[in-house]
């Protein structure tokens, strides 16, 4: 599943609703589910204000798969580009109290694995989330009885 | 659902009941304006009862910390009561559960201040 979304926290909740029916689906539990949820909205809240600025001219895009193994979900924004190694770090001393700059560090937190795409212009961020043997056993068992 | 807040009064403490969510675009900036308002006002003591908010983000925990800081510089304190499980997970992901005094119990959290 995927789509394309304007710029508004209005997408940010689409996209919130599209992973947490994602997780749904794969069996996952409560916990899991709401961390994945979790940093799906920060992707996309990444992408609509800190990508695209709110910009209506600017649109993104979001995908979502269960491909037996994984959960992955891929967000991407039009705007100038991030590099995730420049971001602070939140839990340093100096970072604790600071207002922002915890968005990516809880995608990282909440995910198996996270990768950041310059598309010039732009920013692709692939999060990915493995699916436990219970819940890839559920997903065999949907497709075998098809 | 967007963030309610009630106001209650217990000896010199102001208690902030909060239902909903605190998220960009819907609770975070009624939770900053409200305590804010009370700082502005006087108030010393502030504890946040966060039992009925299970859904915070990088945004509401910006608005707790500069809450926190706020209040500090203001020479009072923000504390938090009634953490729900989820709260209390990114709490501790992001190492804010060591910066906030918080409690499970209210007549704890009341004597505290003290």
């Amino acid at each position: 599943m995927s789509f394309k979304l304007a710029s508004t926290m209005e997408s940010v909740a689409e996209i919130e609703a599209a992973a947490e029916k994602l997780t749904q689906e794969a069996g996952m539990d409560e916990d899991e589910s709401f961390r994945v949820v979790m940093a799906a909205r920060e992707a996309a809240v990444n992408a609509v204000l800190h990508g695209n600025n709110y910009d209506p001219n600017k649109q993104v895009t979001a995908s979502f798969e269960n491909n037996g193994k994984s959960l992955v979900i891929t967000i991407t924004d039009q705007g100038e580009g991030l590099d995730p190694d420049t971001l602070p770090d939140p839990l340093a001393p100096e970072n604790l109290l600071r207002g922002t700059g915890r968005g990516i560090f809880l995608i990282r937190s909440f995910m198996d694995e996270v990768h950041f795409r310059q598309l010039h212009p732009g920013t692709e961020l692939t999060l990915i989330k493995h699916l436990s043997q219970a819940e890839t056993k559920d997903e065999k068992q949907d497709s075998d009885t098809k | 659902m967007a963030l309610s807040i009630a106001t209650r009064q217990l000896d010199s403490v102001t208690i902030l009941d909060l239902s909903g969510k605190i998220t960009l675009g819907e609770g975070s900036v009624q939770l900053r304006d409200a305590i804010r308002d009370l700082i502005s006002k006087g108030s010393k003591s502030i504890l946040l009862n966060l039992g009925d908010v299970n859904y915070i983000d990088s945004s509401g925990l910006g608005e707790l910390v500069s809450a926190f800081t706020t209040a500090k510089n203001q020479g009072a304190d923000v504390k938090l009561l009634n953490l729900t499980k989820k709260v209390k997970d990114v709490l501790q992901v992001t190492k804010l559960y060591t910066v906030f005094d918080i409690y499970d119990e209210e007549s704890t959290a009341i004597a505290s201040f003290k």
